[in-house]
């Protein structure tokens, strides 16, 4: 854990050190705020929690999008600058550099989400939301986050610059969001497994609801899980090479 | 303290070093010639627990380096080609998390800040940011992130790359400076810098040691390939060529005037030292110095690099060419 504590502290100095971290939650803050106003606030009247909602699914968009970029730079920037070699010629685990990165990452993706709390806030003074709704969805959101996060640790892993890690990352998300489409045109029993791995369908939306299910805990712990494996085996192959 | 057996590393179908066996002893100053491709990084990697051999057997201080990585990594310092620097950081931030992850306790690594620092010259940069240094201090930050965990053995892939002649000079000196402190592994086509720094040099060409053996060793054992001698001498050029007539095997190649003095090179064979000396004395011109050039170990090198690439004999087959064991 030592190590862990060490490379996660330098990684969440990169954010602090940096303009990158900065603009990206920035650009989170500004889009989360004009999301709010023109879709979820809108010129029509609604309930507090259809609001709510509305705010959370593109809060949804916009964490994925901030993790995409965040995570991007995770192991790719190492690759291109050299600096792997640092960490590969130390008594340093694959796992233990892996875990810092995400965790790294996952504390700055949560305080940039934290950040954003004042509008939920906003809903519950002025309308009438619950403390739970709130939670479930914000729980929601960290959840997501950390999943792309995941995925983009392992798109960084193996990809050689930062751009094509942001790419394989998109399109791995991108296709874990979309599988209700290709749901809707297979038959049963394929559809039933495909829009499980749905990312916002499946398991986003209880949450979005206000709905805690253990099922869509399970399903993101998995995903987090495999995605950090995979990393972590890919970094071991390319350690030795 | 380091034992090549055998070793052999493919890179797909393409063979970086073959067969290689030679052993370190601990304390020593090697050096790793070769032309570019010669299989110098790859062997350097090989010992820095970079990349796996395709066959044979790395064992350093007794422990090898496929069943104990990460205890070997705790003793070994390495500077790869390309210093692996965090830009963001100021050099004490970075030097102290090279420390840490090497395992040194935070009080270890105050201890020992201000001491590599010093090594280094790095005093007065100690709080600026690493992306806001030259290059010249780049590589010096370099090299006190390999060695602020005290390590036995210091490895530096090509450390004079990019520098100019001041910081070649300044790097120079650092690196003579760690000696005796560490084992240092040094790779280099500086030849010069082979000369002035290491105990032993390896010259490998295309994945084997073509020769091995300190500078004089090696200039015995391939003397007939010439060695190049260069003299400081006070006097007319015409005298010098006149006094050195007569001596079997030496031709001066070259005279250069600088201020009152001259720089004579005189390419030789054989063991001729004495009597060069003797006959510039008994000519009576002023002999101010004396030493090898660096151009009688480039002269062997380029011998070996040549014969080693013409001779397509089993034991000396171009490597690279070579189909990887299936």
């Amino acid at each position: 854990m030592r190590n862990v504590w060490l490379i996660a502290k330098r990684e969440l100095g990169v954010y602090l050190r940096t303009p990158a971290g900065y603009l990206i939650t920035a650009g989170l803050l500004l889009l989360d705020g004009l999301a709010f106003n023109v879709f979820g606030v809108g010129s029509s009247p609604k309930l507090s929690s259809a609001v709510l909602q509305d705010y959370l699914y593109f809060a949804f968009g916009l964490t994925s999008v901030a993790a995409i970029l965040i995570s991007m730079r995770l192991i790719a920037e190492e690759r291109q600058t050299g600096t792997l070699t640092l960490l590969f010629t130390s008594p340093v685990k694959e796992h233990e550099i892996i875990l810092a990165k995400f965790g790294s990452a996952l504390v700055f993706v949560t305080v940039m989400n934290l950040l954003t709390i004042y509008i939920p806030l906003l809903i519950f003074v002025n309308g009438k939301v619950s403390i739970g709704h709130i939670a479930a969805g914000y729980l929601g959101l960290t959840l997501q986050a950390a999943t792309v996060l995941a995925i983009g640790v392992f798109g960084s892993a193996i990809s050689w610059n930062q751009l094509m890690a942001g790419v394989v990352t998109a399109l791995i998300v991108a296709l874990l969001v979309l599988l209700w489409m290709v749901a809707r045109v297979t038959e049963p029993p394929l559809n039933k497994i495909i829009s499980y791995l749905a990312l916002f369908q499946g398991h986003f939306q209880s949450f979005q609801r206000g709905i805690l299910r253990v099922s869509d805990l399970i399903f993101y712990a998995s995903i987090i899980f495999f995605a950090l494996l995979a990393s972590t085996r890919v970094l071991q192959s390319q350690r030795w090479r | 303290m380091i034992v090549v057996d055998r070793v052999t590393k493919y890179y797909g179908s393409a063979c970086a070093v073959r067969d290689l066996s030679f052993s370190i002893e601990e304390g020593q100053c090697i050096g790793f010639l070769g032309l570019n491709g010669a299989g110098k990084s790859t062997t350097l990697r090989l010992l820095s627990c970079l990349l796996l051999p395709t066959s044979g057997r790395v064992t350093i201080r007794g422990l090898d380096v496929e069943e104990s990585p990460d205890e070997i990594r705790k003793f070994i310092g390495y500077l790869p080609d390309t210093p692996p620097l965090y830009g963001e950081m100021t050099v004490e931030q970075f030097l102290s998390f090279a420390g840490r992850l090497r395992g040194m306790s935070a009080d270890d690594v105050n201890h020992r800040m201000d001491e590599v620092l010093a090594v280094c010259a790095l005093k007065e940069v100690r709080k600026k940011a690493v992306s806001a240094l030259s290059h010249g201090y780049k590589q010096r930050v370099g090299i006190a992130q390999a060695i602020i965990h005290r390590p036995a053995l210091l490895i530096l892939d090509e450390p004079l790359q990019g520098l100019d002649p001041v910081q070649i000079v300044e790097m120079r000196e650092m690196i003579r400076g760690l000696r005796g402190k560490h084992t240092i592994l040094l790779s280099t086509h500086m030849l010069a810098e082979i000369e002035q720094t290491c105990d032993r040099i390896l010259m490998l060409s295309r994945g084997r040691i073509a020769a091995e053996g300190s500078e004089e060793d090696l200039a015995n054992r391939f003397g007939h390939a010439g060695a190049t001698l260069e003299l400081d001498v006070r006097g007319e050029a015409d005298a010098v060529r006149l006094a050195l007539e007569g001596v079997g095997g030496v031709k001066v190649t070259d005279v250069t005037a600088t201020g009152q003095m001259l720089r004579v090179r005189v390419s030789t064979e054989g063991e001729v030292r004495e009597e060069i000396a003797k006959r510039i004395v008994d000519a009576g011109l002023g002999l101010r110095g004396f030493r090898t050039s660096s151009a009688g170990l480039e002269n062997i090198f380029v011998r070996l690099s040549k014969e080693t690439e013409s001779a397509p004999s089993a034991a000396n087959a171009p490597a690279a060419s070579e189909e990887a064991p299936s």
